[in-house]
């Protein structure tokens, strides 16, 4: 991932289908650096959301009138396209959410609840977004299992030494990401896994950040879950998917199976037994679904190497001009990293400095980044975030370079 | 000088800055320069203001009937906002604060300047701000 490409794609063509990207912020133009959060839709995309509610919005899988029809086939798009976009094996292994939360709070609270015993161990890494910690904690508290934390080291990578020496016979359960929401390291999710299978644990990884900037093949990374967020990938807000194994996801009592929920999800429960239905009870985000198709589409015909190449490029840039910065200090120095730079500046508060790189039009992420164990492990409260997309320039990153400089000079005398 | 004078004092500062946003965040900045450091003891949890997205610590004082305002951020921003109530409100007597109607804020277009998150955050400090002159009231009271 780290040689250097060049990419065989028109930034400025790209950067034209992209209409929130043209126009001004506080008077100046627009730079989008918060892409790990959300990530900027295309027109394809946004035409594919009004392409639905203006021509065939009805309910999938129930009628047999011509729009139920039309959105039901649409619907089923996406899941090939996703099936084929991260290769798994069956198509029914490709179960939609409403994104990377859900999909880790589905298979925390299914196969948690219906599988876990007292003792088990889960472990998860100090690298992990709050959604990759918490339903775990609520688990383990509920079955008495224990959480166990893989180390960080100082550049923000996972500890696999340490990690070997968490892994047991006990373990059921290993949660990690591909890459890092708050650093942009990418993980030894590969290496990860087979440790893990060889003592018969399952994996889950959290794909939020690699599905727009890696390749995925889950077959061949052999994890057992794999989740994704449609925001982060181009694709609509509100949904995502889970894919599991299917003879896991065949064990796994329905998600909304459980509890107090029961008499609510019977008839979807009667209705949808086979997978992947069996976990998408009630009416589906169908339009954000249907519109994922052309985010796939989107980042199919450019092509990941070459997003990636380009991505690679502007963190290269952005990093050596951070690191002129006498005053600015990086955090997560991980050697292979997605596109996401956090740094601080010592006796400037993070939520300054994205107020006053607000005031000249660019948006970066300031605070903890729903990372908080991360940020006590480095002993600071926050960072800034600048995070790159497809569309982002050379240009873009010298404009936040500017700002930085004046607020530097401004607040540092 | 009565409270809605400092308020029509600051919005016409404001308005020099002709709406930009860069010059209006670096005169805020430079207004909470001004404003005296509180002591790492005064910077207490007992001190903080609660409900704000960056730290805020604030302790008042009364000397005959009017009271004194001391306050800090550890966010510079955050601390030239609340410099500007301290402004408004040091020397004023807890009668006037409590009746206070704070235009300034809608007229500097504060909500557009601090987003809703410090909006909420210069709330509390507000609703802070008044909790004091109500004890004081109260304390002069059963005096």
């Amino acid at each position: 991932m780290n040689a250097v490409l060049t990419p065989k794609i028109d930034i400025e063509k790209i950067r034209g289908e992209f209409p929130i990207l043209h126009q001004q912020i506080n008077g100046k133009p627009l730079v989008y650096f918060d892409n790990a959060a959300t990530n900027q839709k295309p027109k394809r995309v946004i035409k594919a959301l009004t392409d639905y509610y203006q021509g065939y919005n009805a309910n999938i899988h129930r009628g047999i009138h011509t729009l139920a029809e039309k959105a039901t086939s649409a619907y089923e798009d996406t899941r090939v396209a996703m099936w084929k976009f991260i290769n798994a094996q069956h198509v029914e292994e490709i179960i939609f959410t409403s994104g990377v939360t859900e999909s880790i709070n589905l298979v925390a609270s299914s196969y948690g609840r219906a599988f876990l015993k007292e003792g088990d161990e889960i472990i998860i890494s100090g690298l992990e977004h709050h959604s990759n910690i918490v339903p775990w904690q609520m688990i383990a508290e509920e079955k008495k299992a224990i959480l166990k934390v893989i180390s960080i080291t100082p550049a923000g990578e996972i500890d696999l030494d340490h990690y070997k020496k968490l892994l047991s016979d006990r373990t059921k359960i290993v949660a990690v990401n591909h890459a890092s929401n708050s650093l942009g390291t990418i993980n030894p999710v590969k290496e990860i896994i087979s440790m893990a299978h060889a003592v018969e644990a399952f994996v889950l990884i959290d794909g939020a950040q690699a599905s727009a900037h890696l390749p995925i093949d889950v077959q061949d990374l052999d994890c057992d879950f794999y989740c994704i967020s449609s925001h982060k990938m181009y694709g609509p807000t509100g949904t995502g998917i889970l894919y599991g194994k299917k003879k896991l996801l065949e064990k796994m009592p329905p998600y909304m199976g459980g509890g107090e929920m029961i008499k609510d999800v019977t008839f979807a429960k009667t209705t949808y037994n086979d997978l992947p239905y069996k976990f998408e009870a009630g009416t589906p985000n169908i339009a954000d679904v249907v519109a994922l198709k052309e985010a796939v589409l989107f980042i199919n015909e450019l092509g990941k190497e070459n997003i990636a190449a380009h991505e690679h490029n502007l963190l290269q840039y952005a990093t050596a001009k951070l690191s002129a910065l006498p005053q600015v200090k990086l955090i997560g120095t991980a050697s292979n990293k997605v596109s996401v730079q956090s740094f601080i500046i010592d006796r400037i508060h993070p939520f300054d400095i994205g107020q006053m790189l607000d005031a000249r039009g660019i948006a970066v992420r300031t605070g903890h980044h729903c990372t908080q164990p991360l940020m006590d492990s480095f002993g600071i409260e926050g960072t800034v975030r600048a995070s790159f997309a497809v569309y982002n320039t050379r240009e873009e990153i010298d404009q936040m370079i500017e700002g930085l400089k004046r607020i530097i000079g401004f607040l540092i005398k | 000088m009565s409270i809605n004078l400092i308020q029509d004092e600051i919005i016409s500062e404001f308005s020099l800055l002709d709406g930009d946003m860069e010059m209006t965040v670096f005169y805020i900045m430079e207004l909470g320069q001004k404003l005296p450091e509180m002591s790492s003891e005064e910077k207490s949890e007992m001190n903080e203001v609660k409900g704000c997205q960056s730290k805020v610590w604030m302790t008042a004082r009364l000397e005959k009937n009017a009271i004194y305002f001391s306050a800090d951020s550890n966010t510079a921003i955050t601390k030239g906002l609340v410099s500007l109530l301290v402004r408004i409100f040091n020397n004023q007597s807890p009668e006037s604060i409590l009746s206070a109607d704070l235009y300034f804020m809608k007229k500097i277009g504060m909500e557009r300047f601090i987003g809703t998150q410090r909006s909420n955050g210069f709330a509390a400090m507000t609703k802070q701000i008044k909790l004091y002159a109500l004890a004081f009231k109260t304390q002069l009271a059963t005096h």
